[in-house]
């Protein structure tokens, strides 16, 4: 319907508002998406810095600490044990939910599902403007909970009840923990409405010519992330109604023969495991809603900036449908010591090692398209082989985990926090900033300055590693994960307390030296948002649809006619073409082949 | 000192600003654009993208050198013997996949950068190769799965008779232990009968009849309390006392139901049971085998032995177990750590509150006569039927 009546609405003038704010072109809510996920990033780690500095310095009186938290959370500069809890409580949920789902998924479906299928617009650009501002004020409300009397939640981000059901046990399981199960519940909302958009369109709002397989693996990657959210999602929520209702209501779920502060409490009957199984039956699709559509990105990417098509396109879609379907059948790896069957868990070792296929299928096809390309180095080239480079060293350490005879020592560890984070932290991360790099110039109709792209990249690829790459051997020391300190080594084994406390402070070191790094990226992106170069229509001279349009933003992405597509967007140095990159609209030449 | 910090930051960020403005001035006068990335450029980003995959082999190499590859401390039990083998195994194959793939990867984005007139291969595909490297996972998968498979059935299966039975209770912030008498049982439980006589909430005849006298009294004082028609409540006092009262009152319909219940014989089981309130020591005999049992009495924690390469989670209302054989004394081990003050540990390992990270319980291994003494005056002392 809105695809028809666009051409008539082309030139009318819009207000301020229906604009910038309660916007319903694709283009401007993922302006809003990207700033909105800018600022909750920055924000997560500015907390981890906080409780960075409290690793690598414990109970060391810090001006900084003091400064941000005050006599309330920070008496004397010295951090206080709840608020630590509840500072890397709100890291991790505010990274995983609001930054690389929100933020990655939210920023460049909405950017590119319509600008690459060929569409006007997203299938219901109402539901995409309502899941935009129910994602801001989940936003709003997650931050406003840190700043509640008794703190925000404290049971890590994986909220476990009874902890996260028990004001008693731990402060900020009080209004802290609601705000931040309403929170959650707004979010998902959010993400469920945009979900559903991205599917329907994708699957009915293909220009003429664009069939399934000439999609290009962004979209693809966007599509089942979309599958994924919408099959998980409704579990965490209901995991949320159920946690409400043993909050508020009095009902046991989660909660079973307590005792706590010296109360005795009536639940009785309900299994804290549970929880875990719906939390995780999100919570591991989760993983892959966050890593995929930076894997669709860097596909892009790496396939324009070499200058050759991407190894195997056929095999990168199988790859992205399997891990898609595996990724929901392999959540109980996160629960192998938690008390469940032991039996339960060795089908999980299987179905989590299966994983491993379709990813190892992904990197070498990553390596055999840069293997005799001619790689152009920009920074979003080098943030996309960051990324491979990254998604190998979290993969592998991911085999451990999985392995559940393994995974008994080194559950919960710090070996855990370094595996995820080298995948999330940084792979996931890594696409994003590709992902802003490279499309910049279609959301601003300028360019970003390369020289300081150049110096944000090598700051923040060495501080990542420099971060999470000696956190594997803090982990495999045994250090327990969400300990405030481990003064607790020093009476036992003094060796082991010098080595984690070595490496702990370099990586503090490193993790202040990478949020310094930032500054750089956010001076180059609103800087060049007003004043940098102007774009020209196809920077990089780059196949896909979205480099068609011209660079002032129009309501409904094409002035004319839709374009037509004639072949796959992966036609890069193509044997017999004048130039080394053909675009999807340019029609077979007479006896020229389609091929992937 | 603060101040002058600010100042350098400030200054850098200025810098960066000035620097960039210089930089789009002279782009303009050479007339350069941002989409265009010089030779020059291209060919320092690819030199450097070698020298960080090279230095990320060399400082993998150094870390593993300095900081060992299995934690360094040798671990203490049977178990943990075939736990670091099937990890040294997995970090073999990992390691050998981490340099390879890297190692490719670092080599051709170095090798192949854009140089003036070198132009791409069009390689979109190769049905072979792709096979192959579905294939070849997949084969060293299977070996990992298998390893693992034999090994996990092995930590988690029934343990032997002769196991000794050994129960661990946790709470915000320490342990207790419970170990099974003379019969090798342990006695049944209920949260219900928790009291600082009986802080396992052990159930005989004895404690339960106690607990349901020391809980009626509860019940009549408070409802004393409410009906003392001299006392004057605020509603929210008045609605959370009668809250309290019903809550006390279901607890204490259940625990006459457990009363009821309650058959005589099994008192035997829990009355020669050894208890040992909280934050004492784990005392364990070398080369002997343990089943041992968790609880948990608010919150979810984990039992976590690091050098017996051991974890299980607590969990409230439910019961876990595991089990392991400590192979070496604490005064052996202290030999050949060369430290004196070196002991084994029981952490926390779940996130249960404020003081998580304080959570332990020291763990002493004995060998057999040294642990016999101990054991005897255990006996002597700690029996729950004889207090």
């Amino acid at each position: 319907m809105g695809a028809v009546s666009h051409d008539a609405h082309a030139h009318h003038e819009e207000s301020f508002v229906s604009k910038y704010i309660f916007s319903q072109d694709h283009k401007m809510i993922s302006k809003q998406f990207l700033i909105t996920a800018i600022v909750m990033g920055l924000i997560a780690m500015f907390l981890s810095t906080l409780f960075r500095i409290q690793l690598g310095w414990p109970e060391e009186s810090s001006d900084i600490l003091h400064a941000f938290l005050g006599d309330r959370w920070a008496p004397n500069g010295v951090l206080d044990r709840n608020m630590y809890l509840g500072l890397v409580t709100m890291h991790g949920t505010i990274m995983v939910f609001f930054l690389l789902t929100g933020g990655l998924s939210g920023t460049f479906s909405n950017l590119l599902i319509p600008l690459q299928i060929g569409a006007r617009d997203m299938a219901s650009g109402f539901l995409n403007m309502l899941s935009y501002w129910m994602f801001f004020i989940s936003s709003a409300i997650m931050v406003l909970s840190l700043f509640v009397e008794s703190g925000p939640a404290m049971a890590g981000w994986t909220v476990y009840p009874p902890l996260s059901a028990l004001p008693q046990a731990v402060p900020g399981s009080g209004l802290g923990m609601t705000l931040w199960l309403v929170s959650m519940a707004i979010f998902i909302a959010s993400s469920l409405l945009g979900s559903l958009n991205y599917i329907v369109t994708i699957l009915n709002l293909r220009t003429k010519g664009m069939t399934m397989l000439r999609l290009p693996l962004t979209i693809w990657a966007f599509f089942v992330t979309a599958i994924l959210g919408v099959l998980s999602f409704p579990v965490l929520l209901s995991a949320a109604l159920l946690l409400i209702m043993d909050r508020t209501m009095g009902t046991s779920f989660y909660l079973s023969d307590i005792i706590v502060g010296g109360e005795m409490l009536d639940n009785t009957g309900g299994s804290p495991l549970l929880y875990q199984h719906l939390f995780w039956f999100l919570g591991h699709p989760e993983v892959y809603i966050v890593l995929l559509p930076a894997l669709g990105l860097t596909s892009e990417i790496i396939s324009t900036n070499a200058r050759k098509p991407i190894f195997g396109y056929k095999a990168m879609i199988t790859s992205i449908l399997g891990i898609g379907f595996l990724s929901f059948i392999v959540w109980a790896h996160h629960m192998y010591v938690t008390g469940m069957s032991p039996f339960l868990g060795s089908l999980f070792v299987f179905t989590t090692l299966l994983i491993a296929i379709p990813s190892a299928v992904k990197v070498f096809n990553y390596l055999t398209t840069i293997w005799r390309s001619t790689a152009i180095y920009t920074p979003q080239m080098l943030f996309s082989v960051a990324l491979v480079s990254t998604f190998i060293t979290g993969g592998v350490t991911g085999i451990i985990l999985a392995d559940s005879a393994l995974d008994i020592a080194v559950h919960d560890t710090y070996f855990v926090v370094a595996h995820f984070h080298v995948v999330m932290g940084l792979s996931a991360v890594f696409g994003m900033f590709a992902g802003v790099y490279h499309w910049f110039p279609k959301m601003y109709g300028r360019m970003m300055n390369l020289r300081l792209g150049y110096v944000h990249f090598w700051l923040t690829l060495i501080a990542g590693y420099g971060v999470f790459f000696p956190m594997h051997f803090v982990g495999i020391a045994g250090a327990p994960r969400r300990y405030y300190d481990y003064s607790v080594y020093e009476g036992f084994d003094s060796n082991q307390f010098n080595i984690i406390m070595e490496l702990n402070v370099i990586i503090s070191i490193f993790a202040i030296i990478g949020l310094l790094a930032q500054v750089l990226f956010l001076y180059n992106f609103f800087y060049s948002i007003y004043r940098g170069p102007k774009a020209v229509q196809n920077p990089w001279r780059a196949n896909s649809l979205e480099w068609t349009t011209p660079v002032e933003h129009v309501h409904g992405n094409w002035p004319g006619a839709l374009p037509v597509v004639h072949r796959w967007p992966y036609d890069y140095s193509k044997p017999g073409a004048a130039e080394d990159y053909i675009p999807q609209i340019v029609p077979l030449a007479e006896g020229e082949t389609e091929e992937h | 000192m603060k101040f002058i910090v600010l100042i350098v930051i400030v200054l850098a960020i200025i810098a960066v600003a000035q620097l960039t403005r210089i930089y789009e001035l002279t782009s303009k006068l050479r007339n350069r654009s941002e989409a265009e990335v010089d030779y020059r450029d291209n060919k320092m980003n690819a030199n450097l993208l070698l020298l960080f995959g090279i230095g990320m082999f060399v400082s993998y190499i150094w870390m593993i050198a300095r900081y060992g590859a299995g934690g360094n401390t040798v671990s203490a039990s049977v178990e943990g013997v075939d736990y670091d083998w099937l990890f040294a195994v997995n970090l073999v194959l990992i390691s050998a996949i981490f340099f390879v793939t890297n190692g490719l990867l670092f080599y051709f984005a170095w090798k192949y950068h854009a140089k003036p007139g070198a132009k791409a291969f069009y390689y979109p595909h190769n049905a072979k190769l792709e096979l192959l490297w579905t294939a070849a996972p997949a084969a060293v998968l299977s070996v990992i799965i298998i390893l693992g498979l034999l090994q996990w059935r092995d930590r988690t299966g029934a343990a032997s008779e002769n196991a000794q039975v050994i129960e661990l209770y946790s709470k915000q912030f320490d342990w207790a232990v419970r170990y099974a008498g003379k019969d090798n049982k342990l006695g049944k439980f209920d949260y219900k009968l928790v009291n600082t006589d009986n802080p396992l909430g052990l159930a005989t005849t004895e404690t339960i009849a106690a607990r349901v006298e020391e809980m009626r009294t509860e019940l009549e004082a408070l409802e004393a309390r409410i009906n003392d028609k001299d006392a004057v409540y605020s509603v929210a006092a008045l609605t959370e006392m009668k809250n309290t009262l019903a809550t006390k009152e279901r607890l204490f319909v259940r625990l006459l139901q457990l009363q009821q219940n309650h058959n005589p014989e099994w008192d035997a089981l829990a009355k020669d049971d050894i208890v040992q309130p909280a934050n004492i020591k784990l005392v364990l005999k070398k080369n002997q085998e343990y089943d041992i049992y968790f609880r948990a009495q608010d919150v979810i924690h984990s039992a976590f032995f690091p050098h017996f390469r051991a974890q299980i989670n607590t969990v409230p209302g439910m019961v876990t177990r595991m089990k392991f054989t400590p192979s070496i004394t604490t005064k052996e081990m202290q030999e050949k750590m060369k430290d004196d003050n070196f002991g084994y540990i029981l952490l926390c390992n779940k996130i249960c509150g404020a003081s998580h990270s304080n959570m332990k319980l020291n763990v002493e291994v004995l060998d057999e006569a040294e642990y016999d003494a101990w054991w005897a005056e255990q006996v002597a002392t700690k029996t729950f039927g004889n207090n």
